[in-house]
């Protein structure tokens, strides 16, 4: 792992402040610690703010390393493994980091990051809200249902209303496809794709990656299968382009009316057979099935669907006995999985929830490095 | 008013004409035509125009043009529709009915010529729709709509889904010799934004089977087996249904078909980034069939060209992909956007000409479209090899969603003139 450029504060004040203590003769002033002191225009605007590695520590006063290439992140498609390694590894020092009972990090003090959901979503907003918070971020949520995009305002007008209001971060999530990319075009600030309709969830696919990489060491080499719904489903599409690029074998099995047309061209293995896809697989990723689709549209029935395509320990047994059970969820128990499976021992479905946050946080660090810095 | 264009290429396939002369007009009609039209033909009280060398050919006949009069004249009026025409070389409009109110009834046929008469300057005739308010469900007055001037029926951007109303339709058009048009697509596999493919998964976008379009024309030739009716595809976009085209040709049908310029030369990748002014009914379609196109074009497969103008505005345009409305402009283009094939060696420059002038003329019964004593002086005076940049704020369509934005096209319309009269000069 390349060694992060990072701040430190010295060791004593940082177990001060872990502890709670105060103490005026330390290094670390109370604007750090107090947002309310930022209000105060007579109140010089702080320095930067510790970062804490816990790798090592040095003092660096250059700003932190570049790890996103782009403005935003809007796909996976654009990244190179240089880019997603570092990422990953930035990501490790935040679970560390939630772990603590001190989980802030105020890296983002002062900057505003707006969640604008057009589509609902409890975990995925949720975990983006709570990564905001940790590092320190002046976080708005924006639902659909409570805002003006329920009264018919296009999503580049929301953009630019929004735009005007100089956020810094905009979480974006949508139900079509291209409209995170389109509203990207229209703003300053970085741009998190939240999921967009059925192209891409690229920090879903990216805390998979992190979930995969910390149970079993590594990505490349290893045989996923993502079982399900593909058709409709973004985290499929991320996933598949992001393994690939970190040279993991990808299958996909599911009905054939739930394979988009020319899957197999994106490079995966296809399978319409659990029992054979799962042979040897080191991942078994389960895919949401919405149940507007198991009634005679995609698939007859959930009952069917659950008969072949269902993961029960009887057919996760055809996957290597030490392989992963994931699930992006909100999970349909006894639809597209088995609750025996998805409590079992092999399940690293609630750690997916941990590495979310510490993902997202990452990703949040990540593009504030690319943000345009205060001048002094 | 007479006038003498000297020193151009004559260029008019039907004809047999292809050699260096003039052509002489009176009026509004063309007089003599040839190489023997020279300056001895100059008289006083006859105004002259050097065409320098410049191809001269009749002026073109666009079969498949969405306006927004009535209704929507925020996109497009007849006039600013004209005038991208004649700009463009168009000299004569088709314009489709699917408008507010649809073109259904007799009294609309006649409002819509009476607008163009006052305001356009080039030609429009209308197509009326086959059903009323093109439901799809009943049939329209389709001796009446002939009656006040409509040169077929068609419901525009809709297929006419249900067999047994298409023929009865096709049966009923027989006797009153009226051609029916259809937009060849099954509405139930059709509800994608982008062709079927790679392309549509990587981009998250439903697909457009091409199968959709095949299974619309190859039940549709049945009915015209079945009815003897006169037939035309408005627009074909794959190989498959070119397929099915020259099997109906082969067997002798009255059936024919056309291309949108944009499948000639426009693939799905050009999409990109989910660029809307690359969706387009049908979809464009892989790189393949787009070959395809240009084969069939090539061979007379494909009769005739047609820009599939439809002018779409930021309201429905600048919306995620799979919101955006299906269409581009391309009155102004299609002549140039056209001549890559020339220039590219895959289709011969007469070929295009025929498929813009004569061949529509000849399915539409039109007098227009060709160089010839007594016809309209319909003409249009083309620089093949100039090239020009399409920007946004010289087009003259009131909608700019034009695929070719940006782009440098080879070949230019330096001057349209419609009856006699000259309606576009180019300045550059």
């Amino acid at each position: 792992m390349q060694h992060r450029k990072c701040y430190a504060a010295p060791a004593k004040a940082l177990a001060r402040l872990k502890a709670g203590l105060t103490n005026k003769f330390t290094a670390i002033p109370a604007a750090r610690r107090d947002p309310a002191s930022f209000i105060n225009p007579k109140n010089p605007p702080p320095l930067p703010p510790a970062r804490i590695s816990t790798t090592h520590t040095t003092l660096m006063t250059s700003r932190p390393a570049q790890i996103l290439k782009g403005q935003h992140l809007l796909s996976i498609e654009p990244l190179s493994p240089q880019e997603i390694t570092p990422l990953l590894d930035l990501a490790e020092t935040y679970v560390v980091q939630g772990r603590r009972a001190y989980k802030r990090q105020p890296l983002l003090k002062g900057r505003t990051q707006i969640n604008l959901f057009f589509e609902s979503s409890t975990r995925t907003q949720g975990s983006f809200e709570i990564a905001g918070h940790r590092l320190g971020a002046d976080v708005l949520n924006m639902a659909a249902n409570t805002s003006s995009l329920s009264k018919g305002e296009t999503v580049m007008d929301t953009a630019m209303t929004l735009n005007a209001m100089h956020p810094d971060i905009l979480v974006v999530r949508h139900h079509a496809s291209g409209a995170v990319e389109l509203l990207a075009q229209k703003v300053g600030c970085a741009v998190i794709n939240a999921g967009d309709g059925q192209h891409e969830h690229p920090t879903q696919a990216l805390l998979d990656a992190l979930t995969i990489r910390r149970n079993k060491g590594r990505l490349e080499g290893l045989t996923i299968a993502i079982c399900g719904d593909v058709l409709h489903s973004r985290v499929a599409r991320s996933n598949i382009i992001l393994l690939q690029k970190m040279n993991a074998r990808v299958r996909v099995i599911a009905p054939s009316t739930l394979l988009p047309s020319a899957i197999g061209n994106l490079g995966v293995e296809v399978f319409r057979d659990m029992r054979e896809g799962l042979e040897g697989a080191d991942v078994v990723m389960m895919l949401r099935l919405q149940l507007e689709r198991m009634n005679g549209a995609f698939v007859p029935s959930a009952r069917e669907y659950y008969r072949f395509f269902g993961l029960d320990e009887q057919k996760l047994k055809y996957a290597k006995s030490d392989a992963l059970v994931m699930h992006p969820g909100p999970m349909n128990r006894g639809v597209e999985i088995d609750s025996a499976v998805a409590d079992g021992v092999q399940s690293v479905i609630r750690e997916q929830v941990e590495m979310g946050v510490a993902l997202r946080m990452a990703v949040l660090d990540a593009l504030s490095r690319n943000l345009p810095q205060e001048q002094n | 008013m007479r006038r003498l264009f000297l020193n151009a290429h004559l260029l008019d396939h039907a004809n047999g004409l292809n050699a260096k002369g003039g052509v002489l007009v009176d009026d509004s009609r063309i007089v003599a035509v040839g190489p023997q039209v020279t300056n001895a033909n100059a008289s006083p009280g006859v105004a002259v125009t050097d065409c320098k060398g410049h191809i001269l050919t009749p002026g073109f006949i666009d079969m498949r043009v969405f306006t927004g009069e009535p209704g929507n004249e925020h996109r497009e009026t007849l006039a600013s529709a004209s005038l991208a025409a004649a700009a463009g070389g168009v000299t004569t409009m088709i314009v489709m009915p699917d408008t507010a109110p649809v073109i259904d009834d007799a009294a609309i046929v006649d409002y819509i010529l009476r607008r163009a008469r006052d305001t356009a300057i080039v030609r429009v005739a209308p197509m009326a729709a086959i059903t009323k308010k093109l439901a799809g469900e009943q049939m329209s007055e389709i001796g009446l709509l002939k009656e006040a001037g409509a040169v077929a029926i068609t419901d525009g951007r809709h297929s006419v889904a249900n067999a047994r109303m298409f023929r009865r339709a096709l049966d009923y058009a027989k006797d009153y010799n009226m051609l029916v048009v259809q937009h060849v697509e099954e509405p139930t596999l059709a509800t994608g934004v982008m062709n079927s493919g790679e392309i549509a998964t990587r981009l998250g976008l439903g697909g457009i089977p091409a199968a959709a379009e095949v299974i619309m024309l190859e039940r549709d030739i049945r009915l015209v087996e079945m009815t003897g009716a006169k037939y035309h595809a408005a627009q074909i976009s794959c190989r498959a249904s070119l397929e099915v085209i020259r099997r109906a040709k082969a067997q002798g049908l009255p059936v024919s078909c056309g291309v949108s310029v944009n499948h000639l030369v426009l693939n799905e990748n050009d999409i990109g980034a989910y660029r809307t002014f690359f969706k387009l009914s049908p979809p464009l379609r892989t790189e393949a069939d787009r070959i395809a196109m240009g084969e069939g074009l090539a061979d007379g497969s494909i009769d005739v060209i047609v820009s599939s103008h439809d002018p779409q505005n930021p309201d429905t345009k600048r919306l995620p992909f799979a919101e955006a409305a299906f269409g581009a402009v391309g009155l102004e283009t299609m002549l140039a956007a056209a001549l890559r094939l020339h220039h590219a060696g895959t289709v011969p420059m007469a070929r295009i000409i025929d498929a813009l002038t004569a061949a529509p003329a000849r399915i539409l019964g039109l007098e227009q479209g060709r160089l010839a004593p007594g016809a309209p002086a319909d003409l249009a005076i083309i620089n093949p090899d100039h090239s020009w940049l399409v920007a946004e704020d010289k087009l003259s369509s009131r909608s700019k969603n034009s695929p070719f934005e940006h782009t440098t096209l080879e070949g230019r319309v330096m001057e349209t003139v419609v009856a006699g009269r000259t309606v576009f000069a180019y300045h550059p």
